[in-house]
């Protein structure tokens, strides 16, 4: 088999702590890369950016931030799609308050908003834990959705409540806004997740990673060892929300164009991020990437089956089965294997590192 | 016996240390120090208040009374990464490792009060931070040679038997680099053969490294053996204090292991 580490000796520390020690892996995620950038966007139709590409693209960064504090950090949170909302409203703020300012600045601006309201509810995760986190993190979903809904100002005291993207430009091209083009916005929307997805690697394989799987794994120890468990724990949800924040601003500017708060809401966006990363794989950033493909891609192959296979049927029915099919799907994933796609990659490279030997 | 090496003044004292749950008293006026470069044994029967001793020392309870002074300086509470800040470290009685990582990783996380680039450096993983996490892998590999444990470094710790776990465990105290060591049964639930290589590491971490050892034990040929100095605990109470001989020929320790006669 072409997949083998034989013969690659790491002869420094710093060649076996590289992201993609084999040679094989980094070849593969090149060629991911220039398809990505390259051949994607000629291929691809309209359709398939705008409904399929560019919404995978900002739920795997959602997906990322969520993983980080609940799979790594141990900090289970149902408020992403409040965070989210932070992120997209802070943007549309700066942006109508500020046209000036470069509209991608204002996406990480906006991510700065979001990490600090995720640090102030992020607060109680000094006192509880688990579940009863979850329920308090509920707190922040409800409401902040509340806020947005209520208070005008957020919206620009808009009659229909919504916030709606500007045209913006940047060195001449159009990136948000009506006119922009699914092309840019996918371009957009892949190289936020690009550079994040490193970023947030390189974080979780340094000190910051292992303290974070250390308070996950026994807080007690961790705190013995001289982790500062309050420290430790908003810093996930800073660096969490933070990446919530820059994909609930990619949400609206790059995908829906304008939304309002029903966008984030806990049944559309909150648990089903949560579901990406336990299909995906708690605690793998490749996890976060993999989950959200199977929630966003799954569906739409599901509803376009009965067309490929010439199986006419009433659209409600079609959409029933689908939900029945994915229901079952994700039980069928959960009970072959509970830790996710990242662990069946885990494996599946095992073994091929060792084929055509058994063990 | 260990006599050889020179010991030095005094690098903790716990003096008048009370502690209770509730109604239950579980430390009572205990007082006595810890040497500079010694191996201090702590024993006494099942509930005598030894792990509670260690768990004051390290900032984990506080005491309700009593006083700790510490390389010079008196305090009554702080919290435990205070004191592994100042340099001290402990395993615990049931392996207290993250399940979750490798050897490696949890080795490191010895390291964590050492390390200080902030989290944007840590994202780039450039210049400083990397400088940084290269020169403590270096560190830690040292201490994976050390323990022997090198052809472990990439398992998850989870899947490692128990008396590796143990070993690892000790490797991730000494990552700390501390100065006082608590080992909290190091050697509980282990055969004959892993024993020694404990204790064998214990001696080699007090010669190499300078390191003073508190250690909890209940193995008495084991605690006889690599011990400078014993105290013994009974009830939450200090019954005997001195040289593993005299501890073993004092009589409030005898009665209090095999029992008085009230006949």
């Amino acid at each position: 088999m072409l997949y083998r580490e034989a013969g690659q000796f790491k002869t420094s520390y710093a060649k076996d702590q590289a992201v993609f020690p084999i040679i094989q892996d980094r070849w593969f995620i090149a060629l991911v890369l220039v398809v990505a950038y390259g051949v994607v966007p000629l291929v691809a139709n309209e359709y398939w950016l705008q409904a399929v590409l560019i919404p995978f693209l900002i739920f795997a960064l959602a997906a990322i931030g969520l993983n980080l504090l609940t799979g790594y950090a141990g900090q289970l949170s149902l408020g992403t799609g409040a965070f989210m909302a932070v992120g997209a409203y802070a943007t549309y703020k700066i942006t109508t308050v500020f046209p000036e300012i470069n509209i991608l600045v204002v996406f990480v601006m906006s991510g700065f908003v979001a990490a600090g309201v995720g640090i102030v509810f992020g607060l109680p995760s000094l006192r509880i834990k688990g579940f009863y986190l979850a329920v308090a993190t509920l707190a922040a979903q409800f409401f902040i959705l509340w806020l947005f809904n209520k208070v005008g100002w957020f919206y620009n005291d808009n009659p229909s409540g919504t916030i709606t993207a500007p045209p913006r430009t940047v060195f001449g091209i159009m990136v948000a806004g009506p006119r922009a083009t699914a092309e840019v916005r996918y371009f957009i929307s892949l190289t936020f997740l690009v550079i994040f997805a490193l970023l947030a690697k390189n974080l979780v394989r340094g000190r910051i990673g292992r303290s974070w799987m250390a308070i996950r794994d026994m807080d007690v120890a961790a705190e013995i060892i001289g982790i500062r468990p309050l420290q430790t724990k908003l810093l996930a949800f800073a660096i969490s929300s933070f990446y919530c924040g820059v994909a609930g601003a990619l949400y609206v500017f790059a995908y829906l164009g304008s939304a309002e708060t029903e966008a984030f809401d806990l049944l559309q966006v909150s648990f089903p991020v949560l579901f990406m990363i336990i299909i995906g794989g708690l605690g793998s950033i490749l996890g976060s990437i993999l989950g959200a493909a199977f929630i966003i891609l799954m569906p739409i192959f599901l509803t376009n089956a009965p067309a490929l296979f010439n199986l006419p049927m009433p659209t409600d029915l079609s959409k029933h089965i689908e939900e029945i099919i994915l229901g079952g799907l994700i039980v069928f994933l959960l009970i072959v294997e509970p830790k996710g796609f990242a662990r069946l990659w885990q494996i599946a490279k095992e073994k091929l590192r060792r084929w055509p030997f058994p063990y | 016996m260990n006599t050889a090496r020179d010991i030095g003044d005094v690098l903790l004292k716990v003096e008048d240390i009370s502690l209770s749950f509730g109604g239950v008293q579980a430390l009572r006026d205990v007082t006595f120090e810890v040497r500079a470069r010694e191996v201090l044994g702590i024993i006494g029967p099942n509930g005598a208040g030894k792990s509670s001793m260690l768990n004051v020392i390290n900032g984990f309870y506080h005491p309700d009374e009593g006083r700790i002074t510490y390389k010079g300086t008196t305090r009554t509470a702080m919290r435990p990464h205070e004191a592994a800040r100042q340099g001290i470290a402990r395993t615990f009685q049931n392996i207290a490792l993250f399940k979750g990582m490798s050897t490696l990783d949890n080795i490191m996380t010895g390291r964590n009060t050492m390390m200080h680039r902030n989290f944007l450096w840590q994202a780039l993983y450039l210049g400083p931070a990397r400088t940084e996490e290269l020169e403590h892998r270096g560190a830690v590999e040292r201490i994976i040679d050390f323990l022997e444990i090198e052809a472990i470094r990439k398992t998850p710790v989870g899947r490692l038997p128990y008396g590796l776990q143990k070993r690892v465990e000790l490797g991730r105290a000494l990552a700390a680099e501390p100065e006082l060591l608590l080992l909290d049964e190091p050697m509980a639930g282990m055969n004959l053969e892993e024993k020694e290589d404990m204790c064998r590491f214990i001696l080699d971490v007090n010669d190499e490294f300078g390191t003073t050892i508190a250690l909890i034990e209940h193995d008495m040929a084991v605690v006889m053996d690599i011990c400078d100095r014993v105290v013994v605990l009974d009830y939450g109470r200090k019954i005997a204090d001195g040289s593993p001989d005299q501890v073993r020929a004092d009589q409030g320790v005898v009665d209090a292991y095999l029992g008085v006669s009230h006949g």
